[in-house]
């Protein structure tokens, strides 16, 4: 923590001298000061902004992280499943999100549904692989362990499979919950009534740089809070994975 | 001798091409200690997988107490070369897991193991992660995993084979006292002939694949067997090397 806070600051520093040095207008670049006040300024509009943001976010994740434990159990257990969906989970990771979101927009309207779906596009994937190449880690010497011992596939998937995938599991949460939150905003940005992605859009439209960074500063903190809960959730859930 | 514990009978197995087992057949008498050896790559590990029901012989029976036991999995607990104790579990977790999959309550499976825990130089231990063990003491929480499962045959494969040789030399003197106590029908595989002489009543040498048994050789040695080379174990060692040799 302390050598990536010393090296924001540091940049920091070098921004506002620089903005104050050249004189450059705050709607080409604003200073950090700028936006740090003029966030504060408006931070009820922020706010207000960010509740329907971390609200998809958490929605559309849900449902991606049920879609992706759904799909990963089933292929686990599924040879035929296997091969009939894994070409399917890498021709989902061809599309392209800019040009279909548009699109979502107008088969779902400018409410929650749309953001869900792109955020659960964005992140099902890496999750899904994650949890396959989890299950997929067991030992072969510890399968025939189980086995010898009488147990069951299910049994076999309970005791050794599941808790060995712990580890790739939590790996590709970090990695789908900091695209969950860009993808919520980016979901915004193609239509929404509220949320920090419109937010952005609609600020600059009207040329004010300052507020649009101000609401990239609480993405950021919103990523990076979100990315810290799961080392405290593989603490409690699996605490002797210390990878985190 | 009576009625054998666990009788290998004609096993023969072939992948596609690749003729592996031609014919296997020996015996273990009931409380008996055999060792399995033969060149690496003739297939010891399949036969071992044939007798513990992980794969079905193409033809030839696995008996145990004069029941079939071909292709089952319940005569046998095996312990293989890996401790593979998981850092999911604590020692005694590790331990009963046998005993929960073969669906015994948590609390009982949990207790039987745990009585266990003295006689196998584990006592304190019950509560500690895996990681925090020694390699000997890995060793033999596996092996409890392994015996607490009260299974009519123990099938050993290698199982001191990634350790240090001091530490392997304590626990086959460990071994070879336990097993005393408690009775055990023990078949081993290793490829290390000292360990086979010292541990073994009897030695049974496989040729190269498609493998069969080239001979038996008793070893009658008393117990409890020094550490130390002895010019008798060495004279069954030179024996065991000398089946050994092609041709």
């Amino acid at each position: 923590m302390g050598p990536a806070l010393a090296v924001v600051a540091g940049l920091l520093v070098v921004w506002q001298v620089g903005v104050e040095v050249s004189g450059v207008a705050p709607q080409i670049l604003p200073s950090p000061l700028r936006v740090l006040e003029q966030g504060w300024a408006y931070r009820e509009q922020l706010w207000a902004n960010t509740v329907p943001t971390l609200q998809a976010t958490a929605v559309g994740f849900t449902v991606s992280l049920a879609l992706a434990w759904g799909l990963a159990v089933a292929v686990d257990f599924s040879p035929w499943l296997r091969r009939a969906l894994t070409p399917l989970l890498v021709a989902s990771q061809t599309l392209p999100i800019i040009a279909i979101a548009p699109l979502l927009i107008i088969w779902f309207g400018f409410g929650l549904a749309p953001k869900v779906v792109v955020i659960a596009l964005v992140t099902f994937f890496p999750m899904t692989v994650g949890l396959i190449e989890g299950f997929d880690s067991t030992p072969r010497q510890a399968t025939r362990l189980l086995r010898s011992m009488g147990a069951s596939r299910w049994a076999q998937f309970r005791y050794v499979r599941l808790p060995g995938a712990m580890p790739s599991f939590f790996t590709s949460l970090r990695i789908g919950i900091t695209y969950a939150v860009t993808g919520a905003i980016f979901a915004e940005y193609v239509g929404a009534t509220a949320g920090l992605g419109i937010f952005m859009s609609v600020q600059k439209n009207s040329f004010r740089t300052d507020l649009v960074l101000a609401a990239v500063v609480v993405t950021a903190l919103l990523s990076v809070t979100l990315f810290a809960l799961t080392f405290l959730v593989q603490r409690l859930v699996a605490p002797w994975s210390r990878d985190g | 001798m009576g009625e054998p514990k666990l009788r290998v009978q004609d096993v023969h197995l072939a992948f596609p091409g690749l003729p592996v087992l031609d014919g296997v057949s020996f015996d273990v008498a009931p409380g008996e200690f055999v060792s399995l050896i033969g060149p690496s790559g003739c297939g010891k590990s399949t036969l071992f997988d044939v007798v513990a029901g992980l794969h079905r012989p193409d033809a030839g029976r696995v008996v145990v107490d004069g029941r079939d036991a071909t292709g089952r999995v319940d005569p046998f607990a095996y312990m293989p070369q890996q401790d593979l104790l998981f850092p999911w579990r604590t020692v005694l977790d590790n331990t009963a897991l046998g005993l929960e999959v073969a669906g015994v309550p948590r609390r009982t499976a949990r207790r039987r193991a745990g009585e266990l825990f003295g006689a196998f130089g584990l006592a304190g231990f019950e509560g500690a992660r895996p990681a925090e063990l020694s390699g000997g003491m890995r060793q033999r929480a596996a092996l409890l995993r392994t015996v607490v499962q009260d299974r009519a045959v123990l099938l050993l494969d290698e199982p001191f084979g990634a350790l240090d040789s001091l530490t392997r030399a304590d626990l086959q003197t460990w071994l070879d006292d336990v097993r005393a106590g408690f009775g055990w029908t023990v078949l081993l595989i290793t490829h290390d002939i000292r360990e086979a002489v010292r541990l073994s009543d009897r030695v049974v040498v496989l040729g190269p694949r498609p493998t069969r048994v080239r001979c038996e050789i008793p070893v009658d040695l008393p117990r409890p067997r020094p550490q130390e080379a002895t010019a008798a174990a060495g004279a069954v060692e030179a024996e065991v090397l000398a089946a050994l040799r092609p041709g």
